[in-house]
C-alpha cells in the first residue's frame, strides 16, 4: 500500500498540501492528516451526519468523499465557523437553547444548520426538520436544535 | 452570586462542543500509538479449531497479532457481576462479533488488512438466540457450568431467578382478572460517539483511556487482571459522547491493556458502529402479567413473570433484571404481589445497563395490562391509575422507601398538557401511562472544592459528564454556595490519579449523591471561612454565619472573597473543602439497599394511525416528571424530552433482526433506524413537578431516565384507542400495526386470555 496521492485543497481558508492514501476519505484527511478532529466519526456510511463539512459551498458527509475527490476543493469544517474566536449567532443559539447535551453530534449539526440558513435565511419548522434529518442526535435534542436554528435565523435580522 | 441554582445556566463545556475543540477519546493523538483491529467470525457460535496468524504477521507495520493462546493461561475472565467474559474467545465464540484475535499495527489500514488475513478454522455450532430456544429442554448451554460451581441452575441457561412478593396472591378476591403476555425487543444504545479504548504502559503501571462511565470500577477490573495496585492504574475518562448505560462497564479495555504491555507501546482501539452494536444492547424480554381488580378498579393483586434475554456474558445485566423486575408492579397500591424474573443466557451480544435499567421492559407489560383492564372495566385509564396511586408518604412496596412525592400532581399535569378528556378528531386516540424507577440503592461519592487565593475555584468530582450536564449542575451549586461566578470555576473530572473516588455514574445519581458531596465540600469551606472571619474581626465563631457566598458578621455582611485575602495571610494558599456522600447498603433488602429516590413520570400521548400503511403519527406528546427541584430547568427539559425521543425509538422502530443462527442482520445506521428530527411528535410538551422533596441538594431528585419508562405503553394505548387493535409486541412498526389492523376482528378478548393463563 502506501502509494500516496498528492492533494491540494483549501481548508478553512488556508491552502493545504497533503499526501493522502488514495483509499482514505476526506474525513480521514481532515482528522488524521490535518489534525482537525472537530469533524466527528460515527457510522462511516453517510447516515449519521456527524462528519458533515462544507465542500465547495455544499455540505457533504466527509466519510463518503474520497480524499482524492477533494483535490482542489474549498472545505470548511467546524473549526472554520467561528474563525475570529467568537461564537457565531448560530453556535450561541445552540448553547442558549440547550441544543448541546453530550455534544458529539454538535459539529455536524452546526454545519448542517449553517448550510440551511445560507440557502434559506428564514426556514419554517418543517423545513428545518427536513434539512436536519440527516444528522442523528441520540440525546434527542431535535426540538432544541430546531429552536436554535429559528433563534439564529431571527438573530440574523437584528 | 446566589441564584444560579434553579436558573437555565448554559452547559459547562458548551463552547468547546459547538466549536469542535472538545477532545473526545477518539480525538486524542498519542505519539507512537499502535492501532488495533478485532478479528471476528460471521456467525454466532463456533468451535474454534485453530487460528493461523502467519499471513497477518507478514503485513508490513504489524506489531502483534494476539490470540487466546498468547494470553496468560487460563485466559483471564472479568465482569462486574460474574467473572465470565474472557479477554478473547477461547475454544468457542458465543455471539456474533465476539473477537477471536486482535491485531496491533502502525496504521489502521495495516491492522485492518492483517485482521482480514487471520485465518480461523472453525465449525459453526447450533446457537440459542431467543428465550424459547434458550429455555427449551436440551438447549445448548451458553455458559460452562464450571463457571458457577454449586449453583443448581448451572446446568441450564438460566443464570439467576429473582423472586419477590408480599401478601397472599392466591386468596385475593377479585371481580376481574386480566392477563397478557408482552414482548420487548433487543435494542442498542447507539451513542453517536463509538466506544473507544487506549492503553499505554506507564513505568511500573499502566494508563488507560476509555469512553467509560465508571472509571473507578474499570480501575479495579484492570488492577485485578494485571495484579497491580490501584495506584498504578490510571484511568483517564474524557467526557463520553453519550453513554445511556452502555459505557458503564469494561468491554475491551483488558484486551487493549494486555496488547499494550506486550508491545511496550500505546495501543488504541476505536470500535466501528457495527462493533458497538455487537458490544452493547438492552435485554429483550417477555413479560407475563396477571392483575386482579374489584369492579371499581381497585387492584387486588399482581402476578408478574418476566424472562429477560441476556447475552453470552452477564455484564451487569442480571442486576438489571433484578432491579427492573423488583418495581414491576408499578407505582400502585398492590396488596398482594408475586414477581418472578429470570436472567436467561443466550448466544447473542452481551446486554448491559441501558437507560431505565430493566424497568421499561417490565412497565411496558404492566402498564399495558392496566389499559386492557380499563377497557374491560369500562373505567377511564387515567381514573384507574389515580384510584390505585399511593399518596405521598404511603408505603407501596413493603420494606422500601414510601412514595416520595405528590405523584397525583404529576399525573394531572401530564393529563392536562395532553388535553385528556377533550374531544378527539376521528381516527385519533389517547393513551396515558406511569413510569417509576428505583434510584441508586447504594452510593459513595467524594468531592473536593478548592477556593483559591483570588476567589476562583477548582472543583473535582469523579462523575462522568456524558451529556446529562453534571459539570453544569456542580458549577451552579459551587457558584451559589461560595459566591463565585461560574466562569471562575474549573471542574476536573475523568482522571483517577487526581480525582477522588466516585462509585459510578448511573441510576440518575449524580445530581443527588455527588451533588450532596459537592454541597458538603462547600459547607466545609464555609466553616473554615467563618473561623477566618471570626479571627480577623475579633468575634466568636458562633457570631459568624457563612452561606450563599456571603459572610454575616454581627454588624454587617461581606462577600466570602473579602474575608479570603486577609484570612489566608501573606503566604496566600487556598481553602480546601472535602465532601463525602454515602448511601449504605441495607442488609436483607432484596436489592441490598432501598431506593435513594424514585424517578416518577407520567406520559400522555395522542396518536393517529394511517389505516392503509400502519404508520403511527404521534400528534401530541406530554411528559411530566417529579424532579423535586430543577437545579437547571434547561437541562432538565433536555433530559426529559431526550429520554422521550429515545423511548420512541424502541416503541416505534428499533429492533435487532437476528437470523436463525444468531447473526445480526441489521448492523449499522442504514439498517437500524433511530429517531431523527422527522420523528418528533407534532406537538411535544414537557413539564416538571417541583416540591423540593428529594434527598439531593435543594430538594432535588434524579431524573434522567424517568421520561423513557412509560413511552411504549402510552403510545400503544393511544394506538389501541384510535384503532381498536391491541398490540403486545414492540416495536410498533408500520408492518406490525398494519397486520394488527387487518386481524382486528379475530383478536382474543383479554378476559379469555386470563382464563387460559390460569390453566
Amino acid at each position: 500500500m502506501s502509494r500516496t496521492t498528492p492533494i491540494r485543497l483549501t481548508v478553512n481558508g488556508v491552502p493545504r498540501r497533503v499526501a493522502a492514501e488514495p483509499q482514505h476519505t476526506l474525513l480521514d484527511l481532515l482528522r488524521d492528516d490535518l489534525g482537525l478532529t472537530g469533524t466527528k466519526e460515527c457510522c462511516l456510511e453517510g447516515e449519521c451526519g456527524a462528519c458533515t463539512v462544507s465542500l465547495d459551498g455544499r455540505i457533504v458527509d466527509a466519510c463518503l468523499v474520497l480524499a482524492p475527490e477533494a483535490d482542489g476543493a474549498e472545505v470548511t469544517t467546524i473549526e472554520g465557523v467561528a474563525a475570529d474566536g467568537s461564537l457565531t449567532p448560530l453556535q450561541q443559539s445552540f448553547l442558549d437553547c440547550g441544543a448541546v447535551q453530550c455534544g458529539y453530534c454538535t459539529p455536524g449539526q452546526v454545519m448542517a444548520a449553517r448550510d440551511l440558513l445560507a440557502r434559506i435565511p428564514h426556514p419554517s419548522v418543517s423545513q428545518i426538520q427536513e434539512a436536519m434529518a440527516g444528522n442523528l442526535c441520540r440525546c434527542g435534542c431535535y426540538r432544541q436544535i430546531t429552536e436554535a436554528v429559528v433563534a439564529a435565523s431571527a438573530a440574523a435580522d437584528r | 452570586m446566589s441564584g444560579m441554582v434553579g436558573s437555565p445556566a448554559l452547559r459547562a463545556g458548551g463552547p468547546a462542543r459547538v466549536t469542535g475543540s472538545y477532545r473526545y477519546l477518539g480525538d486524542l493523538r498519542l505519539p507512537g500509538v499502535l492501532h488495533a483491529k478485532l478479528v471476528t467470525l460471521d456467525c454466532a457460535r463456533a468451535r474454534i479449531r485453530s487460528v493461523d496468524t502467519a499471513a497477518a504477521r507478514r503485513v508490513p507495520g504489524v506489531a502483534a497479532v494476539m490470540t487466546a493462546a498468547d494470553l496468560p493461561q487460563p485466559v483471564p475472565r472479568f465482569g462486574p457481576q460474574y467473572r465470565d467474559r474472557p479477554v478473547l474467545a477461547t475454544g468457542e465464540t458465543k455471539y456474533h462479533g465476539e473477537p477471536v484475535a486482535a491485531v496491533a499495527a502502525e496504521t489502521l489500514d495495516a491492522a485492518e488488512e492483517a485482521a482480514r488475513l487471520v485465518r480461523v478454522d472453525y465449525e459453526e455450532r447450533p446457537a440459542v438466540s431467543s428465550l424459547a430456544a434458550a429455555l427449551a429442554p436440551g438447549a445448548p448451554l451458553v455458559q460452562d457450568p464450571a463457571l458457577r460451581p454449586g449453583d443448581p441452575l448451572a446446568g441450564t441457561n438460566v443464570l439467576h431467578e429473582h423472586c419477590y412478593g408480599w401478601g397472599d396472591v392466591g386468596s385475593a378476591a377479585s371481580d376481574l382478572v386480566v392477563a397478557g403476555s408482552y414482548t420487548f425487543p433487543m435494542v442498542t444504545h447507539f451513542a453517536i460517539e463509538r466506544h473507544g479504548f487506549i492503553a499505554a504502559p506507564d513505568g511500573d503501571g499502566i494508563r488507560i483511556w476509555s469512553t467509560i462511565q465508571h472509571p473507578y470500577w474499570l480501575q479495579r477490573i484492570i488492577a485485578g487482571l494485571l495484579n497491580l495496585p490501584l495506584a498504578k492504574v490510571q484511568v483517564l475518562a474524557p467526557d463520553p459522547g453519550g453513554g445511556f448505560g452502555g459505557k458503564q462497564h469494561a468491554k475491551y479495555e483488558p484486551l487493549v491493556a494486555l496488547m499494550a504491555l506486550r508491545c511496550g507501546r500505546p495501543v488504541r482501539l476505536i470500535l466501528t458502529l457495527e462493533e458497538t452494536f455487537q458490544a452493547v444492547r438492552r435485554n429483550s424480554a417477555e413479560v407475563r402479567v396477571r392483575t386482579g381488580f374489584r369492579s371499581d378498579g381497585t387492584i387486588t393483586f399482581r402476578e408478574i413473570e418476566a424472562d429477560y434475554l441476556l447475552g453470552a456474558y452477564a455484564d451487569i445485566s442480571d442486576r438489571v433484571v433484578g432491579k427492573g423486575s423488583y418495581i414491576s408492579c408499578g407505582p400502585y397500591r398492590v396488596p398482594a404481589a408475586r414477581i418472578v424474573a429470570r436472567s436467561v443466557l443466550s448466544h447473542t451480544p452481551p446486554s448491559t445497563a441501558f437507560r431505565g435499567f430493566g424497568t421499561p421492559q417490565a412497565l411496558w407489560a404492566a402498564e399495558s395490562n392496566l389499559d386492557e383492564a380499563a377497557r374491560e372495566l369500562g373505567i377511564d385509564p387515567l381514573e384507574l391509575r389515580l384510584r390505585n396511586l399511593p399518596r405521598g408518604g404511603e408505603v407501596f412496596i413493603p420494606g422500601d422507601r414510601p412514595a416520595d412525592g405528590q405523584w397525583e400532581q404529576t399525573v394531572r399535569k401530564a393529563a392536562e398538557l395532553a388535553g385528556w378528556g377533550t374531544p378527539l378528531p376521528a381516527g385519533h386516540g389517547r393513551g396515558i401511562s406511569l413510569g417509576i424507577k428505583s434510584g441508586p440503592t447504594t452510593g459513595l461519592s467524594y468531592a473536593t472544592v478548592r477556593l483559591l487565593a483570588d476567589g476562583s475555584v477548582i472543583m473535582s468530582a469523579g462523575t462522568s459528564d456524558m451529556g446529562q450536564g453534571a459539570r453544569t449542575v456542580y458549577a451552579q451549586i459551587v457558584s451559589d454556595e461560595l459566591g463565585v461566578p461560574a466562569d471562575r470555576i474549573t471542574l476536573v473530572m475523568g482522571d483517577t490519579s487526581v480525582v477522588c473516588y466516585d462509585q459510578q455514574t448511573s441510576a440518575s445519581r449524580s445530581t443527588v449523591l455527588m451533588g450532596n458531596a459537592v454541597v458538603a465540600a462547600c459547607r466545609e469551606i464555609q466553616a473554615k471561612v467563618a473561623a477566618m472571619a471570626a479571627r480577623l474581626h475579633g468575634v466568636s465563631a458562633s457570631e459568624v454565619e457563612v452561606g450563599q457566598g456571603t459572610v454575616r458578621l454581627p454588624d454587617r455582611e461581606v462577600p466570602i472573597t473579602e474575608i479570603l485575602k486577609p484570612g489566608l495571610g501573606s503566604l496566600g494558599g487556598e481553602v480546601i473543602g472535602n465532601g463525602e456522600s454515602r448511601k449504605e447498603a441495607v442488609p436483607g433488602h432484596p436489592l441490598s439497599g432501598n431506593a435513594a429516590f424514585y424517578e416518577f413520570n407520567c406520559t400522555a400521548v395522542e396518536a393517529k394511525v394511517d389505516e392503509g400503511t400502519g404508520d403511527v403519527t404521534v400528534v401530541r406528546y406530554a411528559t411530566v416528571s417529579d424532579v423535586g427541584k430543577a437545579i437547571n430547568p434547561l437541562q432538565v427539559r433536555g433530559q426529559d424530552e431526550g429520554a422521550a425521543i429515545q423511548g420512541l425509538g424502541h416503541t416505534l422502530m428499533e429492533h435487532y433482526v437476528l437470523d436463525e443462527s444468531g447473526r445480526i442482520r441489521n448492523l449499522g445506521a442504514i439498517d437500524y433506524r433511530i429517531p431523527t428530527s422527522m420523528d418528533l411528535p407534532l406537538d411535544l410538551r414537557s413539564g416538571v413537578v417541583e416540591n423540593a422533596d428529594g434527598p439531593g441538594p435543594y430538594g432535588s431528585k434524579g431524573m434522567s431516565e424517568g421520561a423513557l419508562l412509560a413511552v411504549a405503553p402510552a403510545v400503544a394505548a393511544a394506538v389501541t384507542d384510535a384503532t381498536g387493535a391491541v398490540i403486545r409486541d414492540l416495536p410498533l412498526t408500520p408492518e406490525r400495526v398494519w397486520r394488527a389492523l387487518s386481524q382486528r376482528p379475530l383478536r382474543a378478548p383479554a378476559r379469555q386470555l386470563a382464563k387460559e393463563m390460569q390453566r
